[in-house]
């Protein structure tokens, strides 16, 4: 279980990764957020994000049209 | 953010205040600060309207073929003709306004609102707020107030520069 759940679903671009982002900045080092989302384009966009950031996409899956993602603190 | 070592950096002109054409700036420009960029926006002739404490931000579809609304299953372009009728305006802004707030897209207040959070330099280009009036009472607080210049300067730093 993650240290901390981000409800993003009924999101549209950009809102995820601009909460998720919020999030993680009050998390400490190594703490993990999991994100639900309903945005298919959330898939290639939280992978982007964590590349580009350097934080850790620890997993992602697709469950009943709802996007799991869980991110590791690292940056 | 700013925070980010070696921090990637990024600068958009801003030069349209449609209700539209307002979301690819504040999009992209909050986006990037999430993902550790710094991020400048330099708002200049229509955009600066975007900067307006009071945001009244309006679309009309009158001369753009491309602007189709979703209608019952299809899509549907507004008449030249019926967009230039007293109301168009209003009714093409609501009906915008109506589907991004369906769809879960976020407001232009809420991005800007995101865009001054995440510490997105905003510059407010000094020759357009003389051309059109424009009072800094009548804007956001958290404002540089610039022209082409400072632009330029932030531009040969910046890893990349957009014109929106």
């Amino acid at each position: 279980m993650a240290d901390q759940l981000l409800d993003a679903k009924g999101l549209n671009c950009p809102l995820p990764i601009l909460k998720a982002k919020k999030a993680l900045k009050d998390m400490a080092t190594g703490a993990t957020l999991e994100i639900h989302a309903t945005d298919p384009g959330s898939v290639a966009d939280f992978q982007a994000f964590c590349r580009t950031t350097g934080n850790e996409l620890v997993s992602h899956e697709v469950a009943d049209k709802i996007y799991k993602f869980v991110i590791k603190h690292t940056a | 953010m700013g925070s980010e070592n070696n921090a990637k950096s990024m600068s958009i002109i801003v030069t349209k205040g449609t209700l539209d054409w307002a979301y690819p700036p504040f999009i992209l420009a909050t986006t990037a600060a999430a993902m550790g960029l710094d991020v400048t926006m330099f708002f200049t002739f229509y955009g600066l309207t975007l900067l307006k404490k009071d945001l009244n931000l309006k679309v009309n579809p009158l001369g753009n073929a491309a602007m189709e609304m979703p209608v019952g299953g299809g899509h549907m372009a507004m008449p030249n003709i019926l967009a230039a009728m007293p109301g168009a305006t209003a009714l093409t802004t609501a009906m915008l306004k109506n589907m991004t707030k369906k769809k879960g897209v976020a407001s232009i207040e809420e991005l800007r609102e995101l865009a001054v959070e995440s510490d997105i330099n905003m510059i407010a280009c000094q020759m357009t707020m003389d051309l059109f009036e424009y009072k800094r009472d009548d804007m956001i607080d958290g404002l540089t107030i610039g022209g082409a210049a400072s632009w330029v300067e932030v531009a040969t730093k910046s890893d990349i520069n957009l014109y929106i």
